[in-house]
């Protein structure tokens, strides 16, 4: 058995979590929640500069050619630095989206600025509110253009690379487009979020040039595929988040007396954060699985992405509202950072379908099944 | 990362397999046996070719075996049907043993362990009093010195297989005018002794796994004391250390296969119960625990098989473990509606009575081994590192500590 990271991948993390330290402090995080930068790009070219962008990208394409292994454990320090990066729509979508289904051409001109982290990219398919009905979009596709509104696209106002779900012209059904924002037919206005710390956009195409990615009427497919390699990445981002909302919180409890002695002395306050490290624990195993059915291409994915999904999305939300009750009054103030990971545990939750979602999924993917 | 065996791990997984495979009980050999009787032969047989309690020294009827390799051991016994043997060896082995390793003199370890590694001597543990459980220091059996012997009163509880064992192992008070933890000293006693009385406890799911045992002028000599007078506290620290490694999730119970069947078989509004929405998001739950307690163990295993030392993630499976297949059992039994109620094995074709007895039996397992607070309370201390909670026991003489009674 050895279902274990190696030591390679352990020193990768121990330098992306320094790195972060360093360069990602709450501060750095602070100023794209406040101010009006998009996101800290100074920041975003460090990250590049270190390569974490070209991670899984096959040598050919401009990329290091390292495994989801060593991707994911980047991921978790991601998320454990509530990094104001456009990283995960980058890197876990759009790259992910032209490694599995871009063409030749389209992979020779996009992945080496994706790696390089010239080009950023990102997924848009919601239009509204509620679910997004593959079978009646309203953004469509006619002679190699693209026209709708697509909503709430993570970092739309940043990327210069979508990837669309749109009605195709020939009535095949949906499938997958790639579009330049650089396109005159493209304009992106940024939303106010949950979490300012990221970029959301409403994304309106106007005739916009477009290129087929993947097969025609396959976008729902190529979709939900795309979704279950994503659901692991995000998987380990958010756990992440709830690591280091454990951390605080524990920190907080050991330094704050109240009735003469620590709170971390009550058992209400040892309970409850002995539930958070349950709740992490078993998210970091299946995430763990996760990792090993991305890596391996295994047919377990689906399910092993469902249950890394769910389990991070529950084990976030958890630590992130019990990290603010642990805190008391103060970790109510906008001065304190518990906001961060608040913020971010619900945006992350319904950026790639939510917890309801990815429950259904699971029970679709566990049949036939052996826990 | 990957699932595989190492070279060693497969080959010694080959050896295990053949023998077990050659080995095998067949019914000429287990018919008309009780259970305990199987379980003997099962475990002599065992013990003869040097495959009972693999982990322990050869000179105590081990074989110097690994953690990783006691692991796949247990994963090839698992795979065939044998006698248990666990249910009256587990404890002898898994806790009276570990602890006599640690603390009992070369002539006792000769005496007892390979007995007890055959299955030849069956060893209870009696540490709970009807005053002493979660805070098991808190325990009033007393012994007081009368030359040579200790003479023993008073009440212990919860002791597993107190009727048909042979030894015991038991911590007791023998001096309540000092501190709660040092006036405490550890013995083993002959549980055929005069004065030991032994009473079943009926527990509310009908059986009766568990006794209670009263001690009156009972005479344990002093050279079946374990470590110094007053030291008990620190020797039962070994015997429980060994026992929070052996009570484990439970199996057995109801589980997410078990579970998502019947959802297949009832119905709601007209169609089954699986497409319910509801009832997807509370088996997707469910599922996750389980899987996540599932790839820790898998984590635990790497451990092991690196020859480190496991984290302390495996310290979620009782807690996690139970409260879910509680959980589970009294929805399976939600799911059945009104017919839910009916409790007959025999009746129930289907899943003999699982949800059922699932549902009354984990109560127990919530309990057993520490409670769920304590091990929220272990997770809070000593993984978390949180401080202690002040108590009002300590610095006084036990016998002046608040008792409510």
């Amino acid at each position: 058995m050895n279902f274990e990271f190696d030591d390679d991948q352990h020193l990768i993390r121990d330098q992306a979590r320094s790195f972060l330290g360093e360069h990602c402090s709450s501060s750095v995080v602070r100023e794209v929640l406040e101010g009006d930068a998009l996101y800290a790009e100074q920041l975003w070219n460090k990250v590049c500069e270190m390569g974490w962008t070209a991670t899984v990208i096959p040598e050919e394409y401009g990329g290091l050619g390292l495994s989801y292994l060593e991707l994911v454990v980047i991921a978790e320090e991601m998320g454990r630095a509530c990094a104001p990066l456009p990283f995960g729509s980058s890197v876990y979508l759009a790259t992910e989206a032209i490694m599995a289904a871009g063409s030749e051409s389209q992979k020779k001109k996009w992945l080496p600025l994706l790696a390089e982290g010239k080009a950023i990219g990102t997924l848009a398919y919601a239009e509204g509110p509620g679910e997004t009905d593959a079978a009646s979009l309203s953004t469509t596709v006619s002679k190699d253009t693209l026209t709708g509104k697509k909503c709430a696209v993570a970092n739309g106002n940043i990327a210069s690379l979508i990837c669309v779900l749109a009605a195709s012209d020939s009535g095949e059904g949906a499938s997958l487009y790639l579009v330049d924002t650089s396109d005159s037919g493209v304009t992106a206005e940024t939303i106010r979020t949950l979490d300012p710390s990221l970029n959301y956009a409403d994304v309106h195409f106007a005739d916009a040039s477009c290129e087929l990615l993947g097969e025609i009427g396959q976008g729902r497919d190529l979709l939900n595929a795309l979704l279950d390699r994503a659901a692991v990445l995000y998987a380990w981002e958010q756990l992440g988040g709830a690591e280091t909302c454990l951390e605080m919180a524990k920190n907080y409890a050991v330094q704050r007396y109240a009735f003469g002695r620590p709170i971390g002395s009550f058992q209400a306050i040892k309970h409850k954060l002995a539930e958070m490290y349950v709740k992490n624990t078993l998210a970091r195993s299946n995430a763990y699985f996760g990792a090993w059915a991305l890596n391996s291409d295994a047919e377990e994915l689906p399910l092993a992405a469902a249950t890394a999904r769910v389990g991070s999305c529950q084990a976030y939300y958890y630590a992130s509202k019990e990290n603010i009750q642990t805190h008391g009054g103060m970790g109510y103030t906008w001065e304190f950072d518990c906001q961060f990971f608040y913020r971010r545990s619900k945006a992350l939750a319904v950026l790639i379908g939510s917890e309801r979602q990815w429950q259904e999924k699971l029970i679709s993917a566990s049949d036939p099944v052996a826990v | 990362m990957d699932f595989e065996d190492s070279k060693a791990e497969a080959a010694f997984r080959l050896e295990a397999r053949t023998w077990l495979e050659n080995n095998i009980p067949d019914d000429n050999d287990l018919s008309g046996l009780s259970n305990l009787q199987r379980a003997k032969f099962w475990q002599a047989k065992k013990a003869a070719a040097r495959w009972a309690c693999i982990r322990w020294p050869e000179a105590y009827g081990g074989r110097d075996a690994t953690a990783i390799e006691h692991v796949i051991w247990q994963q090839e016994e698992a795979k065939l049907d044998l006698p248990n043997t666990s249910s009256f060896f587990g404890i002898g082995q898994g806790m009276a043993g570990p602890t006599l390793m640690a603390w009992a003199n070369e002539e006792d370890k000769a005496r007892f362990l390979p007995d007890l590694a055959s299955g030849e001597t069956v060893w209870c543990q009696l540490f709970s009093e009807p005053a002493g459980g979660s805070d098991l220091a808190a325990l009033r059996t007393k012994a007081v010195k009368d030359g040579d012997d200790w003479i023993v009163n008073g009440q212990k509880i919860w002791t597993s297989g107190a009727h048909y064992s042979d030894w015991g192992i038991l911590v007791l008070r023998t001096d309540p005018t000092v501190a709660k933890h040092k006036g405490l000293t550890y013995f083993y006693v002959d549980m055929k002794s005069e004065g030991i009385d032994i009473k079943p406890i009926k527990q509310i799911s009908g059986a009766s796994d568990f006794n209670e045992v009263y001690f009156t002028n009972v005479r344990i000599p002093d050279s079946q004391r374990l470590g110094d007078v007053g030291q008990g506290w620190h020797v039962a620290l070994t015997t429980l250390m060994n026992e929070r490694a052996s009570i484990g999730a439970g199996s057995g119970g109801a589980d997410f296969k078990s579970l998502k069947r019947l959802a297949q078989q009832v119905n709601i509004d007209g169609k089954p119960a699986i497409e319910d929405s509801a009832v997807r998001a509370k088996l997707a739950s469910w599922y996750v625990e389980e899987a996540g307690l599932k790839y820790t163990s898998y984590r635990t295993l790497s451990a092991l098989s690196k020859g480190e030392l496991p984290g302390p993630e495996n310290s979620i499976g009782k807690l996690v473990g139970a409260r879910k297949t509680q959980d589970m059992s009294s929805f399976a039994i939600d799911l059945l509606e009104q017919q839910g109620v009916q409790w007959d094995a025999e009746l129930d074709a289907e899943y003999n009575g699982l949800f059922q007895l699932s549902y009354m039996g984990i109560p127990g397992l919530r309990i057993a081994g520490g409670t769920d607070e304590i091990m929220a309370n272990i997770i809070a201390e000593r993984v978390l590192e949180l401080p202690q909670e002040p108590r009002m026991d300590k610095g006084i003489p036990f016998s002046e500590v608040p008792t409510g009674s």
